[in-house]
């Protein structure tokens, strides 16, 4: 794409006389780009060059001194860390359930939204939980689930059953906080579906119709396989954020008398390492393996996309 | 039974019934965990878990009790300030970025571009202990210039930047080029009054971002003074989570201004996400 353009540009460039000076034209790029410039150096560059070399090392800021090039031992102790396991394991289970059903609810929300009246303020509705605080949520939740919340009163009053102390229990826990997380972002998703419906053609569902399709047939035979695109964007955006989760689990975790091996993710047992124990150099190490576990997910995508496109 | 006209027929209509169901019942779902935690928030204290109170013992004591007795005030303030500084930078930093990338022949572009589309894939966590390292060394730490200044660049933003300039007509450029402008009058008098709708969208983002940011705060804000919004009710959640309507009446304070924000500006938030989504 970018090959194109610049070959364009250098077609109209030769075909026009008028023609910015070559080194001022230079210099004004990089007066522009220089902001961005200092800051991906100062701020992310460097940092991860940082972070990478002290992965490498036994780097504590308890003892500053005793620092000390181990090799590959931070990564080797990562997986025989029963804690570190525990937090990749309740990480991808997260990943798996959450991502999935907020893509699916996400996707029937907008195709339903997209046929009925009322679709803007339907999208209203659906998008105030995303652009809630997170922490704001896991407030409103922490009290929606006590033993006495409104959550187990409408159980007790529609079915009575009596509903469980969610966040302080090792069962229930975890997939509550998983509830949440798809409250908080199907409806971001079935923003981004709404979008992508938009761009079906018309003439495809003249043309099904015609041949006698309806409903559910119209469904499985023409949207969903026009939103194959969106539907493995969402699902790749979704599974790195979930691979990221940390604002959620933090808060309710630390307000639950639940021993923390139930909520431990990732980037939670990085942040204990990094900033409660104070292992910088363990920390920088989990972080790759983050890192690592995104790449992957975003060369999947780009390998997909890549082939759909050609 | 066969229909070539979209003409409602009874099956469909017995369909979009189920549609309207399915759709009020997930407004239910939205809301009603924020309108409860509002009724919840004015609600006298030994009544919070009640399912209904009477309407005479509602109270706005919570509100005025945390206000007089925690500094809520200057967290909102403190989140506001962080919020704007960020947003003005962004948007100088990205859109400066984008335009060049964009519109600028220069040596080195795409390599620089291909790094920064690289950098777009790194999860910030990655770079915490690293930034905060570097933060305190600065003395950064619990200031504002540490909330802030490392907080400017957002790849993605650079990124969808230069697809809104790629996508400016050259025509445009040459007629101004014609009448004798320069890089800098290209850029503010010409680029950025037609990319009002990417510095909306771009404004929106970022700035909720930021009102909701909580990790990074979280580090750098150390004394409660520095606090913003997110990291205070989190503090305060911890020590007083028995008084859920003064945690509630917190929780509004956090969430009522960007939902204000949003509403007025819904289309604008909307457009930007699934921009932002699209392009990924």
């Amino acid at each position: 794409m970018s090959v194109a353009n610049s070959a364009a540009e250098r077609v109209t460039g030769r075909g026009r006389r008028i023609r910015w000076n070559v080194v001022e034209q230079a210099l004004a790029g990089y007066l522009f780009i220089l902001p961005a410039i200092v800051e991906l150096v100062v701020f992310l560059l460097g940092p991860i060059i940082y972070s990478f070399v002290i992965s490498f090392k036994h780097f504590s800021y308890l003892d500053p001194l005793d620092s000390h090039f181990v090799g590959f031992l931070n990564y080797v102790h990562l997986f025989e860390d029963p804690v570190f396991l525990r937090a990749l394991w309740n990480t991808t289970v997260y990943a798996l359930v959450v991502v999935p059903v907020q893509t699916a609810i996400a996707m029937m929300l907008a195709v339903i939204v997209n046929r009925i009246r009322g679709k803007t303020i339907f999208r209203v509705i659906y998008y105030l939980p995303s652009i809630t605080s997170t922490v704001g949520v896991a407030v409103i939740f922490s009290f929606l689930f006590q033993p006495n919340g409104l959550l187990n009163r409408l159980l007790w009053i529609l079915f009575h059953i009596q509903g469980p102390d969610y966040f302080n229990s090792p069962i229930f826990a975890f997939p509550a906080i998983m509830a949440v997380a798809v409250w908080t972002t199907a409806g971001q998703f079935m923003v981004i579906y709404l979008a992508a419906l938009q761009e079906i053609p018309e003439e495809l569902y003249e043309a099904a119709a015609i041949d006698g399709a309806q409903g559910f047939a119209m469904l499985r035979y023409i949207t969903i396989p026009s939103l194959r695109r969106t539907t493995f964007l969402v699902v790749v955006l979704g599974m790195i954020g979930a691979f990221q989760v940390f604002d959620l689990v933090y808060v309710i975790s630390s307000a639950s008398s639940l021993p923390q091996q139930y909520t431990m993710t990732v980037v939670l047992d990085l942040f204990e390492k990094g900033f409660r124990t104070m292992q910088m150099g363990y920390a920088s190490a989990m972080g790759f393996v983050l890192f690592a576990i995104i790449l992957i997910l975003t060369l999947i995508q780009q390998l997909w996309l890549g082939r759909e496109d050609a | 039974m066969r229909m070539a006209t979209p003409a409602p027929s009874p099956s469909w209509r017995r369909a979009s019934l189920w549609m309207y169901a399915i759709a009020v019942i997930y407004a239910a779902i939205s809301l009603v965990p924020f309108l409860w935690s509002i009724y919840t928030s004015v609600k006298p204290t030994s009544e919070v878990f009640q399912l209904f109170v009477p309407w005479r013992t509602l109270t706005l004591s919570s509100y005025t009790s945390i206000l007089e007795n925690f500094p809520f005030g200057r967290w909102f303030l403190n989140s506001a300030i962080v919020a704007f500084i960020v947003t003005v930078g962004n948007l100088v930093v990205n859109t400066f970025a984008g335009y060049a990338f964009a519109r600028l022949r220069f040596p080195g572009r795409g390599f620089l571009f291909y790094v920064f589309l690289g950098v777009m894939m790194i999860p910030g966590q990655v770079v915490l202990v690293p930034i905060y390292m570097l933060l305190a060394h600065l003395g950064w730490i619990d200031t504002y210039v540490g909330l802030t200044v490392p907080f400017l660049l957002s790849s993605t933003m650079v990124f969808l930047s230069r697809q809104f300039f790629l996508g400016i007509p050259k025509e445009l450029e040459e007629a101004a080029r014609i009448d004798g402008i320069g890089y800098f009058g290209m850029f503010f008098r010409i680029m950025l009054p037609l990319a009002r709708p990417l510095l909306a969208a771009q404004t929106i983002l970022t700035f909720q971002g930021n009102w909701n940011s909580f990790l990074w705060p979280l580090l750098i804000g150390q004394t409660t003074d520095m606090y913003t919004l997110p990291v205070g009710l989190n503090s305060f959640y911890g020590q007083y989570n028995a008084y859920w309507n003064s945690v509630m009446a917190g929780m509004v304070m956090l969430t009522l201004p960007m939902m204000v924000v949003f509403i007025i500006f819904q289309r604008q938030f909307i457009q930007g996400v699934s921009q932002a989504g699209l392009k990924g």
